[in-house]
């Protein structure tokens, strides 16, 4: 199957390259390549380099759950002692491999598998942890690698508890880049491909430009973009950062809302639709991502600013390790205050917000126990007001609709308040 | 044994009482794993802060939300309570989420933080590593140094660095003497023992160990009909938990206690980079959740220590809401039934108020073995 960029719409495009990149991950191990089960953050210019087939467990979680067809993997790993309390996208990842096992062992999918929509998948050859987000993926991927006994790659990303990032934690980063590249080696038996691995840099800046690019068209008032897309479209950021189909599906998407707002349509339809501007800080709650995008369309509340979707940002110079070690390691939730709530007032003031929504996700320790310092600290900038919710990246058993909507309610009862 | 109870029971007076005899003060320190030995060759009482299992959380109930670790909620309630405000400095390594989180909050009322990071890609970038532990330990140094107006030298670093050893080889002799006098040595007081470390001056410490161990091999090697166990996880606290495990006749043989011999297992080796050396010992230290390492050898040094020292079975002491020790039990669980190793897990909350569950699981798991 072809698809013509320039006849279809983004979303047709960004459909066809991710059932493409499914394709070529189910038939990697047939052409040769090997398969990676990589963090959403490592650097994937490494992996592209070597023509390894790299599949996001975060990715799954987030398309599984919001397909409601992860039920079945979180108890299969709760069978095999990952319980609830442990963050939901590791435990997704798991249930998910211990089904693929069963598949390779009994030659059919579990139902389990089949309700993921996911059957296709190989299991990997190797994984690649990088904790620059959270340090719950060390032992995610540390659990991944022991449970089915293959290689792990580790880029190890201190947290920053002061800013900007000090030399010594770059050279660190710089000489792990190095051994990265000796264990690829060893593990794809072949030599590094550096004018690959270069391609691959100015490749990932150029995909980044684009979701940038999309990123800032939800600052304008009124804005052509609803950022529950953002999150939408993040699935191809971090698939695709390395390859031209992250920068195609992007800059389509960037193109179609620039000639939206050209043509007086908006997000929400009429301009005066969007009545409150609203920053999301936290992960989505995929089980439920239409509900939650729902209400805040029936408040009248425009998801205009976001910190999840900005982690994928990732600037650099091309061929500079160091200034890719910086970026890599900037990550906000890599980050301590105040740098990390400075992050999050830039966000809310780029975007105009009137309001902040936290998402206290029972599966991020790391981006939710931050969260009321970092209200309090917006808030005595700029009187921004807040409200928080219970909920969970990937678990749908935590969430509940009635609380959401109530808090969102209070939140806009605070916002027209201010307005008035 | 007096002295190791006064001491835990009335921490302040330790304090005070150092502060009488030196003139000097105190650094507090963050779990888990800290170079005491810094402070320490600044000639500060460096004091574990582990929160108070005898806490009840009042005042800072909406600082958390409700899946945090009640180390972090109680040492938050502690210093809303203003038992930290005393200390001169806290250091804060945060090797987990709730940590690095934990070190964010601090506000005790002007107490500075000093906060580092722990490599974690020990093994494949081992030197890479080894430079970057150094240097944030010189950094932690530094700020030592300016905060309490002292010179931390090269020399005072290695007598620091000597005196833990010390205190891990006589830490270690004892862990070994409660193996043979298992029926002597209660689990409530080789923890006794354990937690004054993380209040007294080491080489007073190791004095008053020393002292015990040679009261304890006067004794005859007394006959007994329990049953030896390992313990692992964080902690073993609140104590209620270690007074079940005597009614039911178990003794600790070995530990692999983050608060306990997690702390000792490995001795700073000899460099003439004192810095160095420290830096060193986290790149060796191992089969702690907290140290990376995909190979998870950790199951197989439980197995060995099990078997070196005796124990019939292990009990894993898992806290509420620890990431790092609910990811590794699953494989524990795995390997413990490969080798035939009896075990049990049981939730050991420092804030639990009933013990109802727990007493009925050990009793029950005592009859089995």
């Amino acid at each position: 199957m072809k698809i013509n960029v320039g006849e279809s719409s983004a979303e047709e495009v960004l459909d066809y390259y991710l059932h493409q990149i499914e394709e070529e991950a189910g038939s990697a191990h047939k052409e040769g390549r090997l398969v990676c089960w990589s963090a959403a953050l490592a650097p994937a210019e490494f992996c592209e380099a070597m023509d390894v087939s790299v599949v996001y467990p975060e990715i799954h979680a987030a398309v599984f759950a919001s397909g409601k067809g992860n039920t079945g993997l979180l108890e299969a790993a709760a069978r095999k002692g990952y319980g609830r309390g442990l963050c939901s996208c590791a435990r997704n990842s798991i249930g998910f491999m211990e089904m693929l096992k069963q598949r390779t062992a009994f030659g059919s999918a579990p139902e389990a598998l089949q309700e993921s929509g996911a059957a296709r998948v190989s299991l990997p050859d190797f994984v690649f942890v990088c904790n620059n987000i959270c340090d719950a993926v060390l032992k995610w991927y540390e659990a991944l690698a022991r449970e089915l006994a293959i290689p792990c790659i580790i880029l190890d990303v201190p947290y920053n508890h002061t800013m900007p990032v000090s030399r010594h934690n770059k050279e660190y980063l710089a000489a792990q880049f190095l051994d990265v590249v000796k264990k690829l080696e060893r593990i794809c038996k072949k030599p590094f491909d550096y004018e690959k691995f270069y391609q691959a840099q100015v490749q990932t800046q150029r995909t980044v430009y684009q979701w940038k690019r999309v990123a800032a068209l939800a600052f304008r008032k009124p804005s052509p973009l609803n950022g529950f897309d953002l999150f939408k479209y993040m699935e191809i950021v971090v698939m695709c950062r390395p390859k031209m189909a992250g920068e195609i599906v992007l800059r389509k998407f960037a193109d179609e809302l620039e000639a939206d707002a050209a043509g007086g349509r908006f997000a929400y339809g009429e301009a005066g639709e969007e009545k409150y501007r609203v920053t999301w800080e936290g992960n989505a709650v995929w089980p439920f991502f239409n509900l939650t995008g729902r209400t805040f369309k029936e408040t009248g509340s425009l998801l205009a600013g976001a910190g999840v979707p900005g982690m994928w940002n990732i600037t650099y110079i091309p061929g500079d390790l160091a200034s890719m070690a910086e970026a890599y390691s900037s990550i906000y939730l890599n980050c301590g205050a105040p740098y990390r709530y400075e992050e999050l007032c830039r966000i809310v003031e780029s975007s105009q917000s009137e309001g902040i929504v936290f998402h206290i996700d029972h599966s991020c320790k790391i981006a939710s126990f931050l969260h009321r310092e970092g209200a309090e600290y917006v808030q005595d900038r700029n009187g921004v007001p807040f409200t928080y919710f219970d909920g969970d990246q990937a678990d749908p058993e935590v969430f509940t609709g009635a609380q959401f909507e109530n808090r969102l309610r209070e939140l806009t009862e605070k916002m027209e308040i201010r307005k008035s | 044994m007096n002295d190791f109870k006064q001491c835990i029971a009335s921490p302040a007076r330790t304090i005070l009482r150092y502060r009488e005899r030196t003139g000097k003060g105190v650094v507090g320190v963050m779990p888990v794993y800290c170079p005491e030995e810094i402070i320490h060759a600044a000639g500060f009482l460096p004091l574990g802060i582990w929160g108070s299992p005898n806490i009840s959380i009042t005042k800072t109930r909406a600082a958390w939300p409700s899946f945090v670790c009640s180390v972090a909620q109680s040492i938050t309630e502690l210093e809303a309570l203003g038992a930290y405000r005393d200390l001169d400095a806290v250091v804060f390594s945060v090797p987990c989420d709730t940590l690095k989180c934990l070190s964010q909050k601090w506000d005790s009322s002007g107490v500075p933080a000093i906060v580092f990071t722990h490599p974690q890609n020990r093994r494949d970038s081992e030197q890479a590593a080894c430079a970057f532990a150094r240097e944030e330990y010189r950094i932690v140094k530094e700020k030592l140094e300016a905060l309490l107006r002292v010179s931390i030298s090269t020399d005072a670093l290695k007598a620091s660095i000597r005196i833990y050893n010390e205190n891990r080889a006589a830490c270690r002799a004892f862990s070994d003497a409660c193996a043979q006098y298992a029926g002597l040595i209660k689990p409530s007081w080789r923890h006794t023992v354990f937690r004054a470390r993380w209040f007294m001056e080491k080489s007073a410490h190791t004095a008053l160990v020393n002292e015990l161990m040679e009261a304890v091999r006067a004794e005859p090697l007394p006959d007994f009909q329990g049953r030896k166990i390992l313990v692992s996880g964080i902690m073993t606290e609140p104590e209620e938990v270690l007074h079940i495990l005597e009614e039911n006749g178990f003794a600790i043989a070995a530990d692999d206690l983050a608060q306990e011999s997690r702390q000792i297992r490995e001795d700073v080796p000899d460099d003439a980079d004192p810095l160095l050396a420290l830096a060193r010992q986290w790149i060796r230290f191992d089969g702690c959740p907290l140290a990376f390492n995909e190979r998870k050898p950790r199951a197989r040094m439980l197995i060995d220590t099990a078997k070196k020292y005796g124990a019939d079975a292990v009990i894993v002491c898992m806290p509420k809401h620890c990431d790092p020790e609910a990811f590794d039990y699953p494989i524990l669980l795995r390997e413990f039934r490969a080798e035939g190793m009896k075990s049990l897990c049981v939730e050991t909350d420092p804030g639990t108020t009933s013990f109802e569950q727990i007493g009925t699981r050990i009793q029950t798991f005592a009859e089995l073995l």
